[in-house]
């Protein structure tokens, strides 16, 4: 598939602190691309460097197949974590201002204003000065801003921190709307649980340095355990749990149930087939219970981080 | 893309249209007359009222040359004791009592004259009485040596060089007042209009830091774009107010003088009054004529555009240390520890513009500084009136726009590594690490 983003080989240093360290991502066309990882380990300099904020000390940028210039400004699309509206100034104005400094003409701008601000039901602030609003409020303002000149690439250095519950799912179902649209959107977060969702694909940064990336759903195949989270009906709990350790490797778990039934995490060994186990639980008592335990990015981030440690 | 006439526009309008602005604009020239027709309306009031001096001359040899005036009178006591005399002043509420004891000798008699009041009076008040016993005292002595004083008062020349520049084109002593006048008043200018608006532009730079705008700004434009139609915009918001100060202040002036019937321009600082007397020694005519030659004679295409040039130059060139300023800092309170340096240099500027060049406007110092760029537009304004050569004010200017040119990229680049520290103070040595990203 063809990649709109392509960064390769990126380094930046501040004085002696390296923020980047030969970090290279692809994003694919019409995806959404999650680059992951704890606060301070990069993400926001290497979203900055994709706009042009500040230069690589070494390595590139490709948008669309072409290096990174100033044209660009107008594809790409940018709510920074810092987020703001000058205060003074009536709504209207600045969203029209902020989309002529990304390449609008005065009427296109005008006119799409109009329809974002009735889609989202605003249309009576556009004479509001911003220090009128209310914070939920002035985001709405900031994510409209942010899409107006419909770029090609969005990008949403941590999209729902500060969005009250009712606007962060109206943001995310506008998201997934231009997404099918044909754009294609980055999220930059620290809270990983916020987005996994969402994603097709991701990169994990950690300390500078790019320590996995790739499509969600095969990361998180080749991180799974093949565990298996059970729960059974038993008159003897105890010494069924003796029993079935001394086949499979078990650990206690806990989930939500009706019942009072044993519950276990149950790890089989490489090619070991769920169906054996399945079978063998049947003879031992009523299962309630079967689910494969998928791994989380944040626990497939912390696995990775001990292992680059070990 | 070039989006300079966009900010440009943003930045003029949103400064426009602030409350304060408008409110500082319509209620400074209101307030200015104001203040100016209170003191001129107090200071008549303060005239009107005759003050009276009582004179107790034992010596019986003075009492000829003091005479009323609408101000002052003078009450001559006679046959009375200091006590005596003192006491009944004091009685009186009159303003003071000169006592002149009795002595035949003037030498002596001039050192036995004092004179005592309540509070010690204006300084004016007691030099003009020194100057009436002087003139008479010297008078009395010059007629005991023997002296015969018309031929002294005969015998006294009074000389005026005249003066001509190797040209032949004649010059006359105002010349240096009216250069003097010129230069200072485009000096001052210059100094009052960075000093009100510097900080303006200041402000304005931080505007999009405090507002948390900045990322999505610089994201979308370079920043310096950014700070140069800071500088524009905020410039041509202050030409406006100040345009509309001159106006609205000649407009009210006009009606507080005729409402309240004082006459303006009757007030004057000491210096134009002294000035003033010089000329009515002189002959006030002539040197009326003086002055407009002097004003003709001066190279007057040249002073204009200099003038032009400097002021919008040297005025830049401040903005964009102001604008740098405000690049380094997050919120006003942090900008104290900077405004010292830029402060510094104008003061400079102006010192040097009114005691050397005046002194001396082409000498080393006075060329030395109408070229360094934080100092020139003031000196060079001010020396240009007594004659520049075209290459120094060519240099100086140039010197000047690199200058400015290379402050403006410099506040950028602050600007823009700025953005990555928030919340922290920055210190000098910081500021030339961040250069060198």
């Amino acid at each position: 598939m063809h990649n709109l983003l392509e960064v390769t080989n990126v380094s930046k240093k501040f004085g002696n602190f390296t923020a980047l360290n030969e970090v290279s991502i692809a994003v694919p066309k019409g995806s959404i691309y999650g680059l992951l990882g704890p606060n301070g380990a990069g993400k926001t300099t290497l979203i900055r460097i994709i706009n042009q904020i500040t230069l690589p000390d070494s390595g590139h940028v490709f948008l669309d197949g072409s290096p990174l210039q100033s044209s660009h400004v107008k594809d790409i699309g940018y709510l920074p974590e810092e987020r703001g509206l000058y205060k003074s100034m009536k709504v209207g104005e600045q969203a029209l201002y902020l989309a002529q400094l990304k390449g609008l003409s005065k009427s296109v701008a005008k006119a799409r204003l109009n329809y974002w601000f009735e889609r989202l039901e605003i249309g009576d602030w556009w004479h509001k000065k911003i220090h009128e609003l209310s914070k939920g409020m002035a985001q709405k303002i900031q994510f409209i801003v942010t899409v107006l000149h419909e770029p090609k690439l969005l990008i949403f250095d941590e999209p729902f921190s500060g969005f009250d519950p009712i606007n962060a799912n109206l943001i995310k179902d506008e998201i997934l709307r231009l997404r099918a649209n044909g754009a294609t959107v980055i999220f930059s977060t620290h809270r990983m649980e916020s987005v996994e969702a969402l994603c097709d694909d991701i990169a994990l940064i950690h300390k500078s340095h790019k320590i996995l990336d790739g499509k969600l759903l095969e990361v998180k195949r080749a991180y799974k355990s093949n565990t298996y989270q059970i729960g059974i009906h038993t008159s003897n709990a105890e010494a069924l749990e003796t029993e079935i350790a001394t086949k499979f490797n078990t650990k206690p778990t806990d989930f939500k149930s009706l019942n009072d039934d044993l519950q276990l995490d149950i790890t089989l060994t490489e090619g070991g087939s769920p169906n054996d186990l399945l079978n063998y639980l049947t003879t031992k008592g009523q299962v309630s219970h079967f689910v494969e335990l998928i791994p989380s990015v944040n626990d497939i981030f912390i696995q990775k981080v001990t292992e680059t440690k070990a | 893309m070039n989006h300079l006439p966009l900010i440009i526009k943003r930045e003029y309008i949103s400064k426009v249209r602030n409350k304060a602005f408008i409110i500082m604009t319509v209620l400074s020239p209101v307030i200015v007359i104001g203040l100016m027709s209170l003191v001129a309306y107090l200071s008549q009031v303060n005239n009107d009222k005759v003050r009276v001096i009582s004179i107790l001359d034992e010596s019986g040899l003075l009492k000829p040359i003091f005479k009323d005036t609408p101000t002052l009178t003078y009450n001559h006591l006679s046959g009375l004791s200091l006590e005596e005399a003192k006491g009944l002043v004091t009685a009186s509420s009159g303003f003071g009592l000169l006592h002149i004891e009795n002595n035949t000798d003037i030498n002596a008699l001039s050192k036995g004259i004092t004179f005592y009041s309540d509070a010690s009076p204006a300084s004016s008040v007691l030099s003009r009485l020194e100057r009436r016993l002087e003139k008479r005292l010297t008078k009395m002595n010059y007629e005991t040596i023997g002296l015969d004083l018309e031929q002294i008062e005969a015998s006294k020349v009074n000389v005026s060089i005249y003066q001509e520049n190797f040209e032949g084109k004649t010059a006359s002593k105002s010349d240096g007042f009216v250069k003097l006048i010129f230069g200072g008043a485009a000096g001052y200018l210059l100094f009052m209009f960075i000093i009100i608006y510097g900080n303006m532009i200041m402000r304005s730079v931080i505007e999009e830091k405090t507002s948390r705008i900045i990322e999505v700004i610089i994201a979308s434009v370079k920043p310096v774009q950014l700070m140069l139609g800071k500088i524009i915009g905020t410039s041509l918001a202050g030409i406006t107010q100040f345009a509309i100060w001159i106006c609205l202040g000649g407009l009210l002036g006009l009606v507080a003088s005729v409402i309240l019937g004082i006459d303006i321009s009757a007030l004057q600082t000491p210096q134009h009054a002294v000035m003033h007397q010089a000329l009515q020694g002189q002959g006030f005519s002539t040197e009326i004529q003086d002055v407009l030659q002097g004003f003709f004679s001066l190279p007057l295409t040249n002073l204009i555009i200099a003038f032009i040039c400097f002021f919008i130059g040297g005025y830049f060139l401040y903005s964009s240390l102001y604008a740098a300023i405000g690049a380094a800092v997050d919120n006003e309170t942090d900008t104290q520890q900077f405004m010292l340096p830029i402060i510094m240099p104008l003061i400079l500027a102006v010192y040097i513009g009114f005691f050397t060049v005046i002194e001396e406007p082409h000498g080393t110092i006075s060329t030395i500084f109408s070229f360094i760029p934080l100092t020139s537009p003031v000196v060079m304004l001010m020396r240009i009136p007594f004659g520049v050569p075209l290459w120094q004010q060519l240099l100086a200017f140039v010197i000047l726009v690199g200058t400015f040119v290379f402050t403006v990229w410099f506040a950028s680049k602050i600007y823009r590594v700025g953005i990555l520290m928030y919340g922290k103070k920055p210190t000098y040595k910081e500021l030339i690490k961040w250069l060198k990203y």
